[in-house]
């Protein structure tokens, strides 16, 4: 069989797409490159969901630990207590564990019948254990952001009359993501790293279809050979990291555009907070 | 464990429990904390040498040896941590049955790599055959170790080399100054001063470090989240203590746990900041100096 018709028949093979059975004996570079890669996706399409969501609940978080009301402050705290102060990986068994639990035909919420059989599968319920996770973490970091708002700006948004929403939409959080970013792209990496978790904590990956990993421990396992599969999930990470700082630095210099070049803050990766 | 224990089918309420919380397996859960808390113990210092040692090379005047610390300390940065638990274990016992068997079996004539097996002369597995099962689990424990190490060790060069460019450049040209060799001031005041710089980021890499090690349980280890499934799982009227699926209260016990070991860990880290401040060249250094 070509390399080929290798790509074609298995490219797609994480999301269901292919041949129902992997490879079993004779497995070739080819087809672990091949199902390794197609095993990307899932980490993308986690990565990508749980970060664009968690942006949103972080930055209500964060805001709501910042407010002097204790009945908005306490629970944002506890929250963030609660999923930087455990593992993911527990995380991941307990909440799959909980799901489990959830009766099978759904739950009656005002009359609306809520689908619960997703949850224990990993694409709903890994994601919201990842999109919970990353919230908690990057609403720590961008409440940090908020404290070091220079206090020159929001005079400057007092004098200019603004208040309430208008300035926070225009003076506070604008400051507050370009401090935060640097960080943000962090964690940002983190999570991606952090996806290669689901399918070893519990989710289990139906018909076989899993992410990058559960195919290079597949493949580790087959052939006895932890010398290819490995370094191939390796460089594909690389390569979406590298991708991911990318994107977050032109996002980088959009948000730092009033700067002249000189002052404009670089984004360095240095890992500072993994789970 | 209690004489009121012999026949678990006529208790019931907290007797029960106290009897169900007190058997074999249970008392070898408990014991599972101990293996975490050990693997805390070894490998912090293990790693923060490494790192040590990393962070020097890293500095290195010598070209090689500076690229492989390079390399070292980039490694981490790109790959989940996950790919290296899966990763060091596997390839570290097949170099050490590798070397073992260039060695102890010379005259072996037959290919290691057949297809999809690796085979070694059965003088040079380890551990060997016939060992008894607490060698087996030692030698896993210690693979996991090398693992932890390996892993833990890039991020704390990562953060002892920041720290070593954060001492202040005049306290490096006064020991110049006082004829210090470079050795003799690297040692004598570079050290010495790093570990405040350090300080936050070590506090972080030993929080990591503990949010970790759950992921023994993917080396083979029978640790706490192993002994979690296993006792946590639905049990028949076969056995002595029947009960439905509890893994749910089991592994929220374990979070209990972690919660707990954040929180005081942060408190202690949070002491030792203020200890190491003393007497330091920074801002809470110089604001402890003027409230005395």
């Amino acid at each position: 069989m070509s390399c080929l018709q290798t790509i074609s028949d298995y490219a797609f093979r994480s999301i269901g797409y292919g041949p129902r059975l992997l490879p079993k004996s004779d497995i070739t570079l080819c087809e672990q490159v091949t199902l390794i890669g197609s095993g990307m996706l899932w980490n993308i399409y986690f990565g990508v969901l749980a970060l664009g969501f968690g942006f949103v609940f972080a930055t209500l978080l964060a805001v709501a630990k910042n407010t002097p009301n204790p009945w908005l402050r306490k629970p944002a705290e506890w929250f963030m207590f609660l999923f930087r102060g455990s593992p993911l990986f527990i995380q991941f068994f307990l909440a799959y564990e909980m799901f489990v639990q959830l009766p099978k035909a759904g739950i009656e919420i005002f009359g609306l019948t809520l689908e619960t059989g997703n949850l224990t599968r990993a694409w709903a319920g890994a994601l919201i254990v990842l999109f919970l996770n990353t919230s908690a973490y990057s609403a720590e970091i961008f409440y940090g952001a908020l404290r070091s708002v220079p206090k020159g700006d929001m005079e400057a948004a007092d004098a200019y009359g603004m208040v309430g929403w208008t300035r926070f939409r225009r003076i506070t959080w604008p400051t507050m993501l370009r401090l935060a970013w640097p960080s943000y792209t962090n964690e940002a990496i983190f999570l991606f790293h952090a996806t290669a978790l689901v399918f070893f904590s519990g989710f289990p990956a139906w018909q076989q279809k899993g992410d990058a990993l559960y195919y290079a421990s597949y493949f580790a396992e087959k052939t006895f050979n932890p010398f290819v599969p490995y370094p191939i999930v390796a460089g594909y990470f690389v390569v979406l990291i590298v991708i991911v700082i990318g994107i977050f630095n032109i996002i980088n210099t959009r948000l730092n555009r009033h700067l002249p070049l000189e002052r404009r803050p670089k984004l360095r990766f240095k890992p500072q907070i993994i789970r | 464990m209690f004489a009121s224990c012999t026949d678990p089918s006529t208790l019931d309420g907290l007797n029960w429990l106290a009897c169900y919380l007190t058997t074999g397996k249970h008392v070898l859960f408990y014991k599972s904390f101990i293996v975490v808390l050990t693997l805390l113990a070894v490998t912090a210092p293990i790693a923060l040498g490494v790192g040590f040692l990393g962070a020097m090379a890293a500095r290195s005047k010598v070209a090689p040896l500076r690229w492989f610390g390079t390399l070292y300390t980039s490694m981490v940065r790109g790959v989940p941590d996950i790919v290296f638990f899966l990763f060091v274990p596997l390839a570290m016992d097949q170099g050490f049955e590798w070397t073992r068997h260039k060695i102890l079996c010379p005259d072996w004539s037959e290919p290691i790599r057949q297809g999809n097996d690796f085979l070694v002369c059965s003088a040079a597995k380890l551990p060997l055959g016939s060992a008894p099962q607490a060698v087996h689990e030692f030698y896993g424990f210690i693979l996991a170790v090398i693992a932890f190490s390996i892993v833990f060790g890039a991020f704390a060069a990562n953060v002892l080399s920041g720290a070593m460019s954060a001492v202040p450049r005049a306290q490096m040209e006064t020991a110049e100054a006082y004829g210090m060799s470079p050795r003799q001031s690297f040692w004598r005041i570079l050290v010495p001063q790093m570990w405040i710089y350090a300080l936050p980021g070590l506090s972080n890499l030993w929080m990591i470090l503990i949010k970790a090690t759950p992921l023994l349980f993917l080396l083979g280890v029978e640790d706490i989240v192993y002994w979690a499934r296993e006792l946590g799982g639905a049990k028949t009227s076969h056995f002595d203590y029947p009960h439905p699926d509890w893994r749910l209260w089991y592994f929220l016990g374990l979070l209990v746990f972690y919660l707990a070991f954040t929180k005081v860990s942060e408190i202690v880290l949070d002491r030792l900041t203020t200890r190491l401040s003393r007497g330091q060249a920074t801002v809470a250094g110089e604001q402890m100096r003027k409230a005395t």
